[in-house]
């Protein structure tokens, strides 16, 4: 539906700048995106104990499953410095493919609660978010030379695959994210549209909606973990001294 | 005006916004500041602390138990030279006893010989008291039978001649 005949809240021209527009739906599940993570963050890690209960258990496992993530790519003396990253992203990234899942809400006409994820420009800036911090660390913790050197290896005249490769791999990296939440929003907003077309089409949609939001629902994990492992991948490729 | 990419296939719904880009980046630096300071660190601090905590306990665990053993040890040791010592003072004692009853025993037979040689002098004394007693009295009376029979016996006749055989001798030996 929001594929077909749903409209963005745009809001153009901003502070009278020709080229910043806003879609204030993306604005607004962002906030909430972040809200809600920062949120679960805090509570969280109110009242810990040494001896670990309830949610904090889960929070030390999310902890466990990043630094797993971290520790497939590079050495935990390196890898410590990502966690926050990998923390915030996966949990951000995740909860935002879920508002998508749970529901979407339009208003009029308008679409104003869906997965912001679902929307490239966002997952774009991410990706280059990750691949820009991957370059500055690369220099940071490897020096200029080092660096710059990793670009002619093993072979000089791969130097344009290289360059290539940092340009296509933001592209992968935020379009996989992107294309996987959108299409599930498609699919359930479809559903969603079979559904108000009268009592035989809402039985007809409620067992395949079920079963996509359950799937959706996986995806959504599924996209989470793989963006943060690429991360992962990519500042290695930058940082580790083996690459 | 809209996005740069409003075009494309992707930006369907708006396309590549700049608004919603910088607004995303800025949440998300944010969200990264926001809970590294409230979440992620003092949970990692957290983790830190018991992973401390717990090498700590199990360092104490490993040095008591070195201790318990080492104290097992003294005390068994300990248990062993009292019981020997408890072991030699019986013996001691046991000698101690077998040397007094010896010196009991011994004392006893030379107070109980002293005994009887002091009884066997008193009736050694005795016995010559009484001989002696017995040999005055003999004394006495055979003195007293000669009296008598001398003053019974002695007829005329005869004290003549005693006084005879007297005056004989007392003239022969002059």
């Amino acid at each position: 539906m929001n594929s077909l005949n749903h409209e963005a809240p745009i809001y153009e021209d901003a502070f009278g700048i020709g080229w910043l527009d806003f879609n204030l739906s993306n604005v607004l599940m962002m906030f909430v995106a972040s809200l809600i993570v920062f949120i679960l963050g805090v509570a969280a890690t109110r009242n810990m104990k040494r001896y670990p209960k309830g949610f904090q258990n889960f929070m030390e496992w999310l902890i466990d499953f990043i630094k797993g993530i971290i520790g497939s790519n590079m050495d935990w003396r390196t890898g410590r410095l990502f966690l926050p990253l990998g923390l915030t992203l996966f949990a951000y990234i995740f909860v935002a493919n879920m508002l998508g899942v749970v529901t979407n809400g339009v208003v009029g006409h308008t679409l104003w609660w869906k997965s912001p994820t679902a929307d490239p420009g966002i997952t774009l800036t991410l990706a280059t978010l990750v691949v820009v911090l991957s370059h500055y660390y690369g220099v940071k913790l490897r020096g200029g030379k080092e660096y710059a050197k990793g670009f002619v290896r093993p072979l000089p005249f791969l130097l344009p695959f290289k360059i290539i490769e940092e340009f296509s791999n933001t592209l992968t990296l935020g379009l996989r994210l992107y294309g996987n939440i959108y299409a599930g929003e498609i699919l359930l907003s479809l559903l969603v549209g079979l559904a108000t077309t009268g009592f035989g089409g809402f039985i007809g949609a409620a067992v395949p909606m079920v079963a996509w939001m359950g799937f959706s629902t996986f995806i959504g994990f599924i996209q989470a973990f793989i963006f943060v492992m690429l991360t992962m991948v990519y500042m290695s490729h930058k940082v580790s001294e083996d690459h | 005006m809209q996005g740069f990419a409003a075009n494309l296939v992707l930006g369907a719904e708006g396309g590549l916004l700049i608004g919603d880009m910088i607004v995303q980046l800025v949440f998300f630096l944010g969200l990264l500041a926001l809970l590294g300071k409230f979440a992620w660190g003092p949970l990692m601090k957290m983790m830190k602390d018991r992973e401390d905590y717990v090498a700590n306990e199990i360092n104490t665990a490993e040095k008591s138990r070195e201790e318990a053993h080492r104290m097992q040890r003294e005390a068994s040791d300990e248990l062993k030279a009292t019981r020997q010592d408890a072991q030699k003072i019986i013996e001691d004692a046991r000698k101690t006893a077998g040397e007094q009853e010896r010196d009991i025993l011994d004392s006893a037979r030379a107070e109980a010989e002293r005994l009887k040689e002091s009884a066997r002098q008193e009736i050694e004394q005795e016995k010559e008291k009484a001989v002696q007693a017995l040999k005055d009295q003999v004394a006495g009376m055979s003195v007293m039978i000669a009296s008598k029979v001398i003053e019974k016996e002695l007829s005329e006749k005869d004290q003549e001649a005693l006084i005879n055989q007297y005056i004989n001798e007392a003239g022969e030996k002059r």
